[in-house]
């Protein structure tokens, strides 16, 4: 059982690092407290590859600390960090049979042959793999094979957390599901913590609790994908989860009114005041497709756009919408009237969401 | 160019990809090939190029049989799964490389490569190396590549299915909007019904080698012609569950009995085969003629903006599709609400019989 925390942590590939650009990491402070179930989700060259080996001991990161429960790992190697990792393609010994490959880390650890038996068995028993326990794995399916390569993980009870790669990959699409079902009842059942790696978000949000969002080697959001999808605090996220993404449009701060384009659109006197009060570079509008309204008639908060198309997409319909020099989208149900030409559009209050260069401002 | 297939089989070593199959593509149209792994995309596409010949049948374009033509001697365009460049050419390079083939002259080839990069947004990337490019960008490169050529027919087999799903969407908006504009016959290979719906156009839904049905993309969703089609052209798939209609009644997983209502009055009494989509079974009740159903939670799969919910009802597996972020625990027990007025129907062979009221109007 294991919390991680990650202390002023920061990576460099360069011997000197002087500006942001030379980070894999920007300098971070991050806690994934003990038990959970975590993904780490960005885009390739993010960095949460580099952040994934920095857990995992096979990376010492050039700063900042790494602690385990409080002690710090920095230089403890990753045979001794009590962690079990599970890779993109299965790491298992294809001549020996599913049972010796349980068994190989017990065994290394010289636990006695009654005692790995039982522990093999239970593990088995809860991967459905107590079938295939004297098949060679050579034999063995992509997702057999995965099931084995976590096994080997479940089998120590010294285990503190399993750290998952985009473990995926290699299984067909069908069996995705099954896999996904497979890891959440083994969290529930061993209450150990989880860290998952991937750049898709149904991976992470179907597997994870809490999800961190990586993005240029920061953690731009840490939060439970209903979080990520209703508030998301960073625009990368509020672009990068859901499809398609955030719709953001520039504006500028008049009086207690946004103005974009011909619009001016009225906000609450707190929030004006709290914008002025941070006097951003950059103000935008954040609004999601799902939460874009057509409004029936001009009333002050409606906004005046342009159609440009709809796309049929079976269960809903995108509509794209010229609103000043911004294209937005909004999602419509499958048996809603479609407007042409000219649109009245309308952001719920409490859907709208506003960044400052980048950042979500609350009041 | 048009397009004509006329019984087309190809078996390779006693395997038959392609089986008897008959299609027809209008000039200057968007045509989806949409289909599971295997089911014959890659091989159709292989034959229309001209990278392969059919065992038997025939390839007409324009009205003309091409089917012993060498792809050398058609022209065509094609960009693959893989991003394939020559590692060895700048972007420049790569994309004139057609062009130089077709030996046009040097003052042109430079605003045709231009304008086409400027299209597919890699400008800025001319002069670099495709390897020294993130994968969305060769991938770019190779599509413009194709595009520059002006060939009478583009294929494009499942070209976005290697990058992360934030570029597919947007290049997949680009695609949508360069091809709009142009008269080429575009054939364009997914196995994802999304793609084909975010697309447009016109969609073939192939199945182990076979037409499953064709037409204009919306319509061949919203109206299935068999059990099949409305399966392959719908992620996730349409929930189908075996019933049985006697008096005024339908009863499926031996215990759920509810009316017929008055859109299915007309089911002569016998067993059918009924469909309803993901996203029409909810969570709440929303209408009077809702079935209520106990379940259990297998799986809820969460992506971004949407909820795919794995349920199981006594021996029957749906899905259900749900709008915004929901978690459930696995194993839990709740009521879901299935609309019957949104029930489809079809025999148990899987041919359509009814389609709910509001499909038929799409």
């Amino acid at each position: 059982m294991a919390e991680i925390k990650l202390l002023g942590l920061a990576h460099s590939y360069l011997g000197s690092p002087k500006v942001d650009s030379d980070y894999a990491i920007r300098p971070l402070d991050h806690t994934w407290p003990q038990g959970g179930t975590y993904a780490l989700l960005g885009p390739s060259g993010c960095g949460k590859s580099t952040l994934l080996s920095i857990i995992s001991g096979l990376l010492t990161p050039s700063e900042g600390k790494v602690l385990f429960d409080g002690q710090e790992v920095n230089h403890v190697p990753p045979e001794k960090r009590n962690i079990a990792q599970v890779f993109q393609f299965p790491v298992i010994y294809d001549t020996m049979t599913v049972f010796d490959n349980l068994a190989f880390p017990l065994r290394n650890q010289r636990v006695s042959e009654e005692k790995i038996r039982i522990k093999v068995k239970e593990v088995a028993e809860v991967l459905e793999l107590t079938s295939l326990l004297r098949k060679k794995a050579k034999g063995l399916t992509a997702d057999e094979k995965q099931k084995v390569s976590l096994g080997r993980g479940l089998v120590r009870d010294d285990v503190s957390a399993i750290l998952f790669d985009e473990p995926l990959t290699v299984i067909d699409p069908h069996l995705k599901g099954k896999l996904r079902r497979k890891l959440k009842q083994i969290h529930k059942q061993f209450n150990i913590t989880m860290v998952y790696v991937t750049h898709d978000q149904l991976e992470a949000s179907t597997f994870a609790d809490k999800i961190a969002v990586m993005y240029a080697g920061q953690i731009v959001q840490f939060g439970t994908p209903r979080e990520l999808f209703e508030n998301p605090q960073h625009t990368f996220v509020g672009y990068f989860i859901g499809s398609p993404g955030m719709n953001f449009i520039d504006a500028v701060l008049e009086g207690d009114f946004l103005v974009l384009g011909k619009d001016r659109l009225p906000i609450k006197k707190e929030l004006a005041s709290r914008l002025r009060s941070l006097s951003p570079q950059r103000l935008q509008i954040g609004i999601r497709p799902e939460f874009v309204r057509v409004a029936k008639q001009h009333h002050e908060h409606a906004l005046h756009g342009k159609v440009l198309g709809v796309e049929d997409r079976g269960t809903y319909k995108i509509l794209t919408v010229e609103l000043g020099t911004h294209r937005i989208k909004a999602r419509l149900d499958e048996d809603q009237n479609v407007p042409e030409n000219e649109v009245l559009l309308e952001f719920p209050e409490a859907r709208l969401k506003l960044y400052a260069d980048s950042l979500l401002v609350e009041v | 160019m048009s397009l004509i297939m006329e019984h087309i089989t190809k078996v390779v070593g006693g395997e038959t990809h392609i089986n008897d199959l008959s299609l027809n593509f209008a000039a200057g149209t968007f045509q989806v090939l949409l289909g599971r792994t295997l089911a014959g995309k890659t091989t159709l596409m292989r034959l229309i190029a001209g990278l392969d010949w059919p065992t038997s049948g025939r390839i007409l374009a324009n009205g003309v049989d091409v089917t012993g033509v060498s792809v050398r001697k058609r022209n065509v365009s094609m960009v693959y799964q893989q991003f394939i460049n020559y590692p060895n050419l700048t972007v420049f390079e790569n994309i004139a490389s057609p062009l130089k083939l077709q030996k046009i002259d040097k003052s042109q080839i430079e605003g045709r490569v231009r304008a086409t990069a400027v299209k597919l947004g890699i400008e800025p990337y001319l002069q670099r190396y495709p390897l020294e490019l993130s994968g969305g960008q060769q991938q770019r490169t190779a599509m413009a590549r194709a595009l520059v050529k002006e060939a009478d027919l583009i294929l494009l087999d499942e070209p976005l299915v290697n990058l992360d799903y934030k570029l597919r969407e947007e290049l997949r908006e680009e695609m949508r909007e360069i091809f709009t504009l142009r008269k080429t016959l575009v054939i364009y290979s997914t196995s994802e019904p999304s793609e084909a719906l975010a697309l447009g156009g016109m969609t073939t839904v192939l199945h182990e080698g076979r037409v499953v049905q064709q037409g204009p993309t919306a319509q061949v969703y919203q109206k299935p012609t068999t059990a099949l089609a409305a399966s392959l052209f719908s992620e996730p798939p349409i929930n189908l569950f075996s019933g049985q209609v006697a008096a005024d009644e339908v009863t499926f997983d031996n215990q759920v009995h509810f009316p017929l209502n008055s859109d299915l009055k007309h089911l002569p009494t016998g067993h059918y085969l009924f469909g309803i989509r993901p996203h029409h079974l909810s969570l709440r009740p929303a209408h009077p003629h809702d079935l209520e159903l106990g379940v259990t939670v297998d799986l809820a799969e969460i992506s971004g903006s949407e909820t795919f919910l794995h349920v199981k009802h006594r021996e029957t597996d749906m899905v259900l599709h749900l709008e915004g972020v929901h978690q459930f625990e696995v194993d839990a027990s709740l009521p879901i609400y299935l609309p019957t007025h949104k029930l489809f129907v079809f025999t148990p062979d899987g041919d359509l019989i009814h389609i709910p009221r509001s499909a038929a109007q799409g």
